[in-house]
């Protein structure tokens, strides 16, 4: 049984995303099995994350496992001061597993290095979030067939939107994708990753708004524009509704197209979408618990 | 100017008789390079240092000669973050018998915080670790947040 951490989803090879994907499909068939029987995996979310660390408890308590942890360390030992070193070495002498959401960069990588039993990354801070980039590629491969040639629409924040930047890596190492990018200018994709597209020779394209060049994609990832984000708020008033997704708009979309979503939605994906057969954000959701069992099986060496 | 006083401004040293001299190191770094390159534990072997002294090349420079010192590429090379255009004259025998230049690492270990400060790494006591992504611009990547530190932005440890 080999020790294998997620961290950052560049860690892991197209080989590994496509392993994953297989057992995640297997899980879907066969959700409920006694491969965590016995075992005790820790969830450690330093700041709260409901909809991850439900969807990771789900995917432990259908695996048999038993769970501890702690939802938000203001109710922890780390509001004493502890630090997160002492935390984890702690936690390593419990659990046959770590999952871990903390509000800093690189805390995950540092509670790998730090902790004997195997980590998966549910969040560090603005940095990583690759279970989140697996259950959409599995998302995605489920809906399209394949991982190839596929022409991905991402709209909203895509300056900081991680979900964003992580599944636009995971993606190009698979064949012949384009990116279509729909964001204020303020938000748009940033250099880097143009530069990372561009040393691939990937092709894609940038659009202030929303347009008929919609009918092409395969996948349209929304995020939301948060005001915050904005230096000028009255920028934000122009710009609010312009990345809005309404029913309407998808008349013209290929039949397999699909809308996914990292969710929470506010408002930039119009209630009178969810009715559309091509809306996909809650099945997204429920795919996150298959995707999660295929990580803790692929993590501890289970597969 | 009279003798005694050409004298006085002369940096007068014995020659190294085996050993290495660190050259062009900006002054203002001086004391950095010495501790980086654990200078200040030595107790055994002589060292002379000056700095703030007149050089051609750079204006002001700092000097360090230490005698029966060798220093492998990897333990020069951490300081060319600071003094990259640093010179060694390696001595043997009262004789400069080689001449070295630093090299910016591929890694760097400890020496530089990384600039994000929500790095794990400026909350908790951890040796920063840098991958060397470009050398000219100078960019190094923590290995923990993924963040770019570059040289407008690198602070010493």
């Amino acid at each position: 049984m080999s020790k294998r951490d997620l961290i950052s989803i560049m860690d892991y090879t197209k080989e590994e995303y496509l392993r994953i994907m297989e057992l995640a499909a297997r899980f879907e068939k066969n959700p409920n099995q006694d491969l965590l029987k016995g075992k005790v995996v820790a969830t450690l979310f330093f700041e709260p994350s409901t909809r991850t660390r439900l969807s990771f408890e789900t995917a432990i308590n259908r695996l048999g496992g038993k769970v501890i942890g702690f939802s938000d360390s203001h109710n922890s030992s780390v509001s004493k001061g502890e630090t997160l070193y002492d935390t984890i070495k702690m936690v390593s002498n419990y659990a046959d597993l770590i999952v871990i959401r903390h509000p800093l960069e690189g805390s995950a990588r540092y509670a790998a290095e730090v902790a004997s039993v195997p980590v998966i990354n549910a969040g560090d801070g603005a940095n990583q979030h690759p279970s989140q980039t697996l259950l959409d590629m599995y998302s995605i491969k489920k809906t399209q067939g394949t991982l190839d040639n596929l022409n991905i629409f991402m709209v909203g924040d895509l300056k900081y939107g991680r979900t964003v930047h992580s599944l636009l890596m995971a993606i190009s190492q698979f064949e012949n994708p384009i990116f279509n990018f729909i964001a204020p200018e303020e938000l748009q994709i940033p250099k880097e990753y143009k530069i990372y597209l561009k040393e691939k020779g990937i092709r894609f394209f940038e659009h202030p708004e929303f347009t008929d060049i919609i009918s092409e994609a395969d996948i349209v990832y929304m995020t939301r524009v948060q005001k915050e984000r904005f230096s000028d708020p009255m920028e934000y008033e122009n710009v609010k509704n312009v990345f809005i997704l309404k029913n309407r708009m998808l008349e013209k979309t290929k039949p397999n197209m699909r809308i996914l979503h990292p969710l929470p939605r506010i408002n930039e994906i119009s209630r009178d979408v969810d009715q559309n057969e091509k809306a996909y954000y809650f099945q997204q959701a429920r795919n996150g618990v298959f995707a999660r069992e295929a990580i803790i099986a692929h993590t501890l060496g289970l597969d | 100017m009279k003798d005694s006083e050409k004298n006085l401004k002369k940096l007068k040293v014995s020659a190294l008789k085996n050993g290495t001299v660190i050259d062009h190191i900006p002054p203002k770094f001086l004391f950095k390079v010495i501790s980086i390159l654990g200078l200040d534990k030595i107790s055994e072997d002589m060292i002379t240092f000056g700095n703030n002294l007149d050089s051609k090349a750079m204006g002001s420079k700092g000097i360090i000669k230490i005698s029966n010192k060798f220093f492998e590429d990897d333990d020069i090379n951490r300081i060319a973050l600071i003094a990259p255009n640093a010179k060694l004259n390696i001595i043997k025998d009262y004789k400069v018998v080689e001449k070295k230049e630093v090299h910016v690492p591929d890694e760097v270990i400890g020496i530089v915080k990384c600039f994000n400060p929500k790095c794990i790494t400026n909350q908790e006591d951890i040796e920063t670790s840098f991958k060397v992504i470009s050398k000219d611009p100078l960019e190094l990547k923590c290995k923990y947040c993924e963040k770019i530190t570059n040289k407008d932005q690198i602070f010493l440890k």
